[in-house]
């Protein structure tokens, strides 16, 4: 059954960007090679975190929206817990409202580019 | 004698208008609560960044729960702290 998720992860600060990069690859290519489809990718860089998670204070942040079955959210989250470069992650499936804010939201942000 | 005499104030008790408190979800329209919008959220979050309660910022149930769920998540994200002093 195709349902609409969204998943955000945290890599460790200590990355460099190809390492963040190719962290971001593996996991998008995961997904398409599992027959999920990616609608929307967002990368918000490195951020100051809450709290400290494993000792470090900061982290980069990137989210992903596709659609995908509902078996591959096991092996995607196992994909995450085995890798030591994700220290924190969270899948979220979501419902019609908030596929709806999803694209308002996008919307805006291109609107907000264009300027 | 002392006792009749019923106590005076200096300026008339002000009895505390009650003002009505109205759901901002249903009101605005909103449908969905997102938890990656940490500064919306804060709004719902006490100084020590504990949620308020429903009475304090009068919203109905349905969406005190997606609130609470949205908050949930944000802190498991580091977005938002579980417990800090003066977050505003």
């Amino acid at each position: 059954m195709i349902k609409q998720y969204e998943t955000v992860f945290i890599a460790t600060p200590v990355l460099s960007d190809a390492q963040m990069k190719e962290a971001v690859a593996k996991y998008t290519d995961f997904i398409r090679e599992n027959g999920g489809e990616i609608v929307y990718e967002e990368d918000w860089g490195l951020k100051q975190l809450a709290y400290p998670i494993q000792k470090k204070t900061s982290g980069f942040y990137y989210l992903i929206e596709f659609r995908a079955d509902t078996q591959l959210i096991d092996k995607l989250e196992t994909q995450y817990r085995r890798d030591e470069r994700i220290i924190r992650f969270l899948t979220f499936a979501m419902d019609k409202h908030a596929v709806a804010y999803a694209e308002k939201r996008r919307a805006n942000k291109q609107a907000k580019k264009e300027e | 004698m002392a006792q009749n005499t019923e106590i005076r104030y200096l300026n008339p008790p002000t009895v505390e208008v009650r003002k009505k408190k109205y759901c901002r979800f249903k009101k605005a329209g909103i449908k969905y609560v997102d938890y990656k919008d940490a500064e919306f959220l804060k709004k719902f979050l006490n100084e020590q960044g504990k949620i308020l309660p429903r009475r304090l910022t009068g919203t109905s149930l349905k969406f005190q729960r997606k609130v609470a769920q949205a908050v949930k998540r944000a802190r498991h994200l580091a977005l938002l702290p579980y417990v800090t002093d003066l977050l505003k």
